[in-house]
């Protein structure tokens, strides 16, 4: 083991993987030494596992109604006690788990790319490519995400497709206007210069070079972001338009149990409370990695 | 030199950093009478430090201590803030290097300076403002009614850096530390304002410390030099002896000097000697420790 | 700025057109003969060209047309002035109550950064920033509310209120002081307080953070350290220099929060049965009311606009630097 400590921590590398292996190393370490930051990353953690592992870890099925067992208040029998149909809501929440790590990863994989190659051709090329592609990033910029997402949504049909697709279509201007911000630094150095006086392309040199350089600062962003991602799915959820019953989706789940709240309170809590605490997580992971990858942004 | 203004002995100034402790001053001693005495040193050399340390406005991680630091009979390092704040401005000021960074951009200059007055003096705000014009007429700026309205970006660096010593000289305080004053201005600019202050300072029967990098602007504005080097003194002359400086250091520093009427084929580079850091320096003429 | 308001309008004219809905068939009814749908599908303009539709779309809307409520059968126009003042009154008061807090916990946080003071004003924030607001709402009511009995129920105002005040402003505070309907007045505001409290905890997160990072910005800058030379008290230093240069890019902060709180307010009226430009929105959309939801959509997004240029506006006007 301390082999392998000694190579990572080594203070020449012997070839370019072995920088890459210090570099994440010692990005590992300055990330751990944070508690916050290691409190958001297991949540995450614990959040993907969760979701995965959801058909094996919940006790029912989060369908499986029973109207003998209704308004149970959670206890042993119940971890989070059961709601209106008597379905027991921790195997509920642990399918919700599915649905936001399901909307996560989609708008993730959706906006960010698509943010990123928006910036880097608008940053590197210029001109009108630049200022057209601007235009259109601040007109969705000009918007407040939620009530776009609601528009598009009323238009779509109510879904968590649809969903998805609403919130990726506003989430991804920020990720244009940093890998934008980020090109136009890396626009002139001499690196790319060289580059291109080696007969590369535009396009190889957006993809090969400005992208990867991009990708710390914009990773922060993608994190930080999906806190508030889980938030605007969960406002659709809540307003309806999110996931349909019977799937069960936290910000829904937090709707249908509003008309008992006051009886019985754990109902619409403890989806919240999820919300709440995976929201947390993405932000403290999020902060720590721009502590560590982008310091100069904060 | 009959009973100095400012009494040192035995300053040290470090700082607690997250890679170690730097100490950036190490155990220095001198006096400041009603003279105008000179510190040079390189950057890192401690001379900032040792300014800001008589004022106390070094916060942690820095720490300041000292086995003697005497200000007119006051202990600097013993007197509550309140005592403290009571000296600031009054009897001990500082005019700083940059008037771009130095005066608050959102007031109006005319006011900061009526504030150094009214926070010393229990006026009105009319009388305070007569002070203040009359204070810009001092610092030789024409059209003071004028200059008073404006805010800090609409005025050049040579009025910004009058501005400033206005503003520090208004209370008539004895001491005055002036940390690179002129260094961010033009070389004809610089000729100007030290004119200024060397009148006001001797008008007043003021002590000044003038901080500077510049050998030669030192030596020849001030009547003793004190040389820094790694955050200790090596050398301590009046600026008149400069030339028969004993340290090797000072000797390096005026040896790289380009004379104008001593042309030579290559101007010589100082070398570094590690010994200088901890080695003997120069105490009244001769070589110690 | 014009063309941002423009794309917006090309936005929602372009969702308007996506819905699956054939609007025609919405306007009559699935049971007209064919040339009935011919007829109206003329008068609606929907046979021109599609840029032809869009242009007397925009026409339209510059005239201040936005179309009839299929739910209210009132126009949107009339249906969001109704509503708009609700929504208003409690963004500004989230407000206030956000500033109110928020700059002196920012101020608080820097001055003692890395302390204790700092890491709870930096935990408040970020719980703020990772609650939902519909969560929190119903949180409250649950405590002060269900469990406490000392906020208000939902709405606005006591069912016995409801009409006694004539509507001036729509701002119920305001006109109810004007008429000198006191007990409206405090009725009005016992239900205020709560709803208020819980979007402004959002906007405090928001002004506090970014309050704390241009605080310790100006710290670090030297006319700090001159004030401190000149013998004035830190109180002195940090309220009046400092904080007045972190004036200036907050006011554009503040400015910001306001428009977000508006996104905000979407949910917090729901949970509240707050009679708001939210709840208007919410309810269309359940509805497919797609007029009242595009128009309450373009103006939300006006607002946005607009509360952008205001603020660039306030900058110029409060650094002396931009005159």
């Amino acid at each position: 083991m301390t082999q392998l400590r000694a190579w990572l921590t080594a203070d020449t590398p012997v070839s370019r993987n072995h920088a890459r292996a210090i570099q994440a190393y010692l990005s590992w370490r300055a990330l751990a030494s944070n508690p916050l930051t290691m409190i958001g990353l297991l949540i995450v953690v614990a959040l993907v596992v969760f979701a995965t592992l959801a058909p094996m870890l919940a006790p029912q099925s989060p369908v499986a109604q029973d109207l003998t067992q209704r308004f149970i208040a959670p206890g042993t029998q119940y971890l989070f006690g059961t709601d209106e149909f008597g379905r027991d809501i921790l195997s509920r929440i642990l399918y919700g788990a599915r649905v936001t790590l399901y909307i996560v990863v989609l708008v993730a994989v959706t906006a960010a790319p698509v943010g990123l190659l928006v910036g880097t051709v608008s940053g590197y090329f210029g001109g009108w490519v630049d200022a057209a592609l601007m235009r259109i990033t601040d007109i969705f910029l000009a918007f407040p995400r939620l009530i776009l997402a609601l528009a598009f949504v009323s238009a779509l049909g109510p879904g968590i497709e649809n969903a998805v697709l609403a919130i990726a279509l506003t989430a991804w201007p920020p990720y244009a206007r940093i890998a934008r911000a980020e090109t136009l630094t890396i626009r002139t150095s001499d690196f790319i210069a060289a580059a291109r006086l080696q007969g590369a392309s535009g396009f190889r040199i957006v993809v090969g070079h400005v992208v990867p350089l991009c990708s710390s600062s914009l990773i922060v962003r993608v994190t930080l972001d999906m806190a508030g991602v889980i938030l605007t799915a969960a406002g659709l959820g809540f307003l309806g338009l999110g996931a349909q019953p019977p799937l069960a989706e936290w910000g829904a789940m937090v709707s249908s149990g509003r008309r008992y709240l006051l009886d019985y309170w754990w109902v619409a809590t403890i989806p919240g409370l999820a919300i709440f605490v995976v929201s947390l997580g993405f932000n403290l992971l999020g902060d720590g990695l721009r502590d560590v990858l982008d310091p100069k942004s904060s | 030199m009959s009973q100095p203004l400012l009494s040192v002995e035995g300053l040290e100034v470090r700082f607690h950093t997250p890679k170690g402790i730097v100490e950036a001053v190490r155990g220095i001693g001198f006096e400041v009478g009603r003279e105008k005495l000179g510190i040079v040193g390189e950057s890192g050399s401690g001379k900032t430090m040792t300014g800001r340390s008589v004022l106390r406005l070094i916060r942690p991680p820095g720490e300041v201590r000292a086995k003697r630091m005497v200000f007119d009979g006051n202990d600097l390092e013993a007197i509550d803030e309140v005592a403290m704040r009571e000296i600031r401005g009054r009897r001990i000021a500082m005019v700083m290097q940059d008037p771009k960074f130095s005066l608050n951009p959102v007031m109006k200059v005319g006011d900061q300076i009526a504030e150094a007055y009214l926070v010393h003096r229990k006026v009105g705000a009319e009388q305070a403002r007569k002070r203040t014009l009359d204070m810009l007429a001092a610092v030789k700026i024409r059209d003071p009614a004028r200059v008073y309205d404006l805010y800090p970006h609409e005025v050049s660096g040579g009025m910004g850096q009058r501005v400033m010593m206005a503003m520090m000289l208004i209370p008539e305080p004895d001491l005055l530390i002036a940390d690179e004053p002129t260094s961010a201005l033009d070389v004809t600019v610089s000729m100007q304002v030290l004119a200024i202050l060397d009148d006001l300072v001797t008008q007043r029967g003021m002590g000044l410390m003038f901080i500077s990098h510049d050998l030669n602007l030192v030596a020849s504005f001030c009547d003793r030099v004190i040389i820094m080097y790694a955050g200790r003194i090596v050398e301590t002359c009046k600026a008149s002896e400069l030339k028969q400086a004993k340290h090797p250091y000072t000797q390096g520093l005026l040896a790289s000097l380009p004379r104008i009427d001593r042309p030579v084929g290559e101007l010589s580079v100082l070398s570094r000697d590690p010994a200088w850091r901890d080695g003997p320096v120069v105490v009244d003429g001769k070589m110690v420790g | 700025m014009a063309l941002t308001f423009f794309g917006l309008l090309l936005v929602t004219f372009l969702i308007g057109r996506v819905v699956p809905v054939d609007p025609v068939l919405a306007a009559i009814g699935d049971r007209a003969s064919h040339d009935t749908y011919e007829q109206v599908r003329r008068e609606m303009g929907l046979d021109l060209p599609l840029w032809q539709q869009f242009a007397s779309y925009v026409l339209q809307v510059l005239k201040g047309e936005l179309g009839k409520s299929v739910l209210t059968a009132n126009t949107v126009v009339d249906d969001i002035k109704r509503v708009f003042p609700a929504t208003m009154e409690l963004a500004t008061t989230a407000t206030l109550f956000g500033v109110a807090f928020g700059v002196p916990m920012g101020v608080v946080a820097a001055v003692n950064q890395g302390r204790w003071p700092d890491q709870i004003v930096r935990l408040l924030g970020l719980f703020g920033y990772s609650m939902p607001v519909f969560w929190l709402g119903l949180m409250g009511l649950l405590l002060f509310y269900g469990i406490l009995d000392i906020a208000a129920a939902p709405g606005r105002v006591d069912f016995a209120n409801l009409d006694v005040v004539e509507t001036w402003s729509g701002l119920i505070l305001l006109d109810s002081a004007l008429q000198g309907e006191w007990e409206v007045f405090f009725d009005a505001l016992h239900h205020l307080i709560l709803p208020a409290a819980v979007l402004g905890y959002l906007s405090l997160a928001y002004i506090s953070r970014m309050t704390r990072s241009f605080m310790l910005e100006q710290l670090r800058q030297e006319y700090v350290t001159t004030a401190r030379v000149k013998g004035l008290s830190e109180a002195r230093v940090i309220w009046r220099h400092a904080l007045g240069n972190v004036m200036v890019p907050l006011i554009t902060v503040i400015a910001l929060s306001y428009a977000n709180l508006l996104e905000g307010s979407v949910l917090t009226e729901t949970v509240f049965a707050w009679p708001g430009l939210g709840q208007y929105l919410t309810a269309s959309l359940l509805a497919a009311d797609m007029n009242a939801v595009l128009g309450a959509t373009i103006v939300v997004g006006a607002i946005f606009i607009g509360i952008n240029l205001l603020s660039d506006l306030l900058y110029r006007l409060v650094d002396p630097r931009a005159k």
